[in-house]
C-alpha cells in the first residue's frame, strides 16, 4: 500500500514536470518588479505567489515545477546510464566468469573502496558541469553497486538446471544470455532502477547545493537552495520549499522500489 | 570465494600468519588502484592547474614556467612513479595554491574530521541499533511500522537538508548550540547528529533484517522452549548473531562518511579535512584533493581489515569453521 503511494506521487511529480509550461503559473525566469520587498527580501507567500518569491524576485512555485524537469531527466539520464553499465558489466561478469569475469569484479572491488561522493564533487567542480556533466559524474560512481548484484544473480542463474538444459539443447551464448538469463534478471534491474532514482536525486541536489551541480539559471531544486541559502533564517519557505520537494521524490522512489522488491521477490516479503 | 573489501570475509577468518600477510598485499594493491584511478581521473579533466594559479593576465611563457615547477609537464606515468615514490616515504606533495606540505596541512585537519567520525558513529549505533531492535521484536505491529516509516525518511533526506533544519531550528532559533564553528561538545554534537540521524535509518534497517532472520533459527525456539525470557532471548542470544553485519557495514559507511563530511563540514564551518577538500575542490589543488581522497580509501581499506580481523571475536562459528 506504501508502494502504492509512493508510486502515485512519482507519477504527479512526473505528470507535473511533462506539464510544466502548462501548470507553472508563471515563467521560472522572470523577475517580476512587484516580486521583492521595499527593503529587497524575497516575498512569503501570498495570493499572487503561493510559495513566495525567490532572492531574485522569481515565483518559487514556478522554479520549483521547472526544477522538477531537471530531477527527474538527471534522475533517469544519470540513473539510466549506471543501470545499463552495472547491469551489462555483472551479467558479463557472472556469465564468462573466468579471467575477465574476475577482472571486471576487481574493479567493481577498487570502485567499493572508493570515497565516491568525494570523488563526484571533486570531478563536478572541476567540469564546470552542464546538466549531461553532471549525469555522467553521478552515473560514474554509482554502477557498482547493480553490478554487484545483478553479479551475484547472474552466477546463481547461470549453474542452474534449466540454463544447462537450455545449454544441452544446443542454444547459443547470445540466445541464453538475451532470451533466458536475462527475462529471470529483468526484476531486479526493475527494482534498482527504481531506488537508484532515489540515489541519484540525492546525489544531483547536494551537488547542486555545493554550487558544483546545475548551475542557475536553470532551476533545480538542489540549486534553488544553494542560491537561496542566506534566507534561510529571514525566508526559510525558501528552503522548505526545494526541501519538501527533493525528499518527497527520493522517498516516493523508496517506497516504490521496496514494494516491487518485496512483490517480485517472495524470500524478502517474509522480511 | 573472492576477497570483497565491502564485506567481511566470513570465509578466510582464520588468523594465521600467512592470511594476515595476504590480506595486508590485498590491502596494498586496493590503494594502488585508488591512487591510479584517482590520478587518471583528475589530470585527464579540462582544467588547467598552472593556468589557475599564475592567474587570468599571466603570459604563455609564465604558465609555462609553473607548469614546469609543478611537474606538470612530464609525461603522465613519470609523473604518476614519482607520485607514488613520494608516497612511499609519506611525502603526499605540495599544495599548489597554498605552497605548505599537503601532509602537514592535511594532519592538522585530521584530529577534527574523527571527532566528526566518532560522535557521527556513535549516532548512528545509539539510533539505529535499537530501533532495529525493537522492530525486530515487534515485527508488523505499531513500533515496527513507526521505525521503518522514520527509517524510510531517514534514507530519503539529503545531508545538507538535514544540516540547514538542525541549524536553523536548534542553533538560530532556539540557541541551544552555537551557529558553527569547532570547539567541544556542543560544537560537535549537531554536526554529528546530522550524520548520526541518516545512517541511524540505515543501521536500523540493517539490524531489522539481521535480527529477523536470526530470530527464526532453532536454537532462538530451543531458547525460549527453555523458558528463557524474551528480553534476554533478543538481547543476548539473538543480538550477538546478529551483530556481525552490522561490524562490516561500519567498514563499508567509511567511504559514504567521507562524502557527507564535505558537505556536513561546509554548512557548520567545522575544520576538518571535508572542508579542507572542499576548499581545495573549488580551486582545484590537486595534491590535497588526491591526498583527501586516499586518506579516505585508506580509512576504508583498514576498516574492512579491522572487520575481518574482528570478526572471529564476536561471531565464534567463524573460528571453528
Amino acid at each position: 500500500m506504501v508502494g502504492t503511494a509512493g508510486g502515485i506521487v512519482l507519477l504527479c511529480i512526473i505528470f507535473v514536470a511533462v506539464l510544466a509550461p502548462w501548470v507553472a503559473p508563471y515563467s521560472p525566469d522572470i523577475q517580476f518588479p512587484n516580486g521583492l520587498a521595499d527593503d529587497g527580501s524575497p516575498l512569503a507567500p501570498c495570493r499572487q505567489f503561493p510559495l513566495g518569491t525567490d532572492l531574485l524576485g522569481r515565483d518559487l512555485l514556478s522554479r520549483l515545477i521547472y526544477g522538477a524537469r531537471t530531477s527527474l531527466l538527471i534522475g533517469i539520464i544519470a540513473n539510466g546510464v549506471s543501470v545499463a553499465v552495472g547491469a551489462a558489466l555483472g551479467i558479463v561478469a557472472g556469465y564468462v566468469r573466468g579471467r575477465i569475469g574476475g577482472a571486471i569484479m576487481r574493479f567493481t572491488d577498487l570502485m567499493m573502496a572508493f570515497p565516491a561522493l568525494l570523488l563526484a564533487i571533486a570531478l563536478a567542480a572541476i567540469f564546470q558541469p552542464s546538466l549531461w556533466i553532471v549525469a555522467m559524474v553521478i552515473a560514474m560512481v554509482n554502477w557498482v553497486q547493480i553490478a554487484r548484484v545483478i553479479y551475484t544473480e547472474t552466477t546463481a542463474l547461470a549453474e542452474s538446471e534449466f540454463i544447462l538444459a537450455v545449454r544441452g539443447l544446443g542454444a547459443g551464448n547470445a540466445r541464453i544470455l538475451f532470451r533466458h538469463l536475462l527475462p529471470h534478471l529483468l526484476p531486479t534491474i526493475l527494482v534498482w532502477s527504481t531506488l537508484g532514482i532515489a540515489t541519484t536525486v540525492l546525489l544531483e541536489a547536494t551537488l547542486s547545493f555545493l554550487g558544483v551541480g546545475v548551475r542557475p539559471p536553470t532551476p533545480s531544486w538542489g540549486n534553488i537552495i544553494f542560491e537561496n541559502e542566506s534566507y534561510l533564517t529571514s525566508a526559510p519557505w525558501l528552503v522548505i520549499g526545494p526541501g519538501v520537494a527533493i525528499i518527497a521524490l527520493a522517498l516516493s522512489c523508496n517506497l516504490l522500489g521496496d514494494s516491487l522488491r518485496d512483490a517480485l521477490d517472495p524470500r524478502a516479503r517474509e522480511r | 570465494m573472492p576477497w570483497t573489501p565491502g564485506r567481511a570475509n566470513v570465509e578466510h577468518a582464520k588468523l594465521t600468519p600467512r592470511y594476515i600477510a595476504r590480506r595486508l598485499l590485498q590491502a596494498a594493491l586496493t590503494l594502488v588502484g585508488v591512487v591510479a584511478i584517482t590520478f587518471a581521473l583528475l589530470f585527464l579533466v579540462p582544467a588547467d592547474p598552472a593556468r589557475e594559479i599564475a592567474g587570468k593576465a599571466a603570459s604563455p611563457t609564465e604558465v609555462a614556467q609553473i607548469r614546469h615547477q609543478l611537474g606538470l609537464d612530464r609525461p603522465l606515468p613519470i609523473q604518476f612513479a614519482e607520485y607514488l615514490g613520494r608516497l612511499a616515504v609519506g611525502n603526499l606533495g605540495r599544495s599548489y595554491i597554498e605552497r605548505t606540505d599537503v601532509t602537514t596541512l592535511v594532519m592538522s585537519r585530521l584530529p577534527a574530521t574523527l571527532e566528526l567520525l566518532a560522535g557521527a558513529i556513535l549516532c548512528e549505533l545509539a539510533i539505529g541499533l535499537p530501533a532495529g531492535i525493537l522492530a525486530a521484536a515487534r515485527r508488523g505491529r505499531m513500533a515496527d511500522r513507526m521505525v521503518m516509516a522514520v527509517s524510510f525518511l531517514g534514507v530519503s533526506t539529503p545531508q545538507f537538508i538535514m544540516a540547514l533544519v538542525l541549524l536553523h531550528v536548534f542553533a538560530a532559533w532556539l540557541g541551544w548550540f552555537p551557529i558553527g564553528g569547532y570547539g567541544g561538545i556542543r560544537y560537535l554534537a549537531l554536526p554529528a547528529l546530522t550524520l548520526g540521524l541518516l545512517g541511524g535509518g540505515w543501521y536500523g534497517r540493517m539490524m531489522r533484517s539481521g535480527m529477523v532472520d536470526v530470530l527464526r533459527q532453532d536454537y532462538i525456539r530451543t531458547a525460549r522452549a527453555k523458558g528463557v525470557p524474551e528480553w534476554r532471548v533478543v538481547l543476548v542470544h539473538a543480538l550477538r548473531n546478529a551483530l556481525l553485519p552490522i561490524l562490516a557495514m561500519i567498514g563499508l559507511d567509511i567511504g559514504t562518511f567521507m562524502g557527507g563530511a564535505v558537505v556536513v563540514e561546509s554548512v557548520y564551518g567545522w575544520p576538518g579535512i571535508g572542508q579542507l577538500a572542499w576548499e581545495a575542490i573549488q580551486q582545484i589543488d590537486i595534491p590535497i584533493i588526491m591526498a583527501v581522497t586516499l586518506l579516505a580509501a585508506v580509512g576504508i581499506v583498514l576498516a574492512n581489515l579491522l572487520v575481518d580481523v574482528l570478526a572471529p571475536f564476536i561471531d565464534p562459528r567463524i573460528r571453528l569453521r
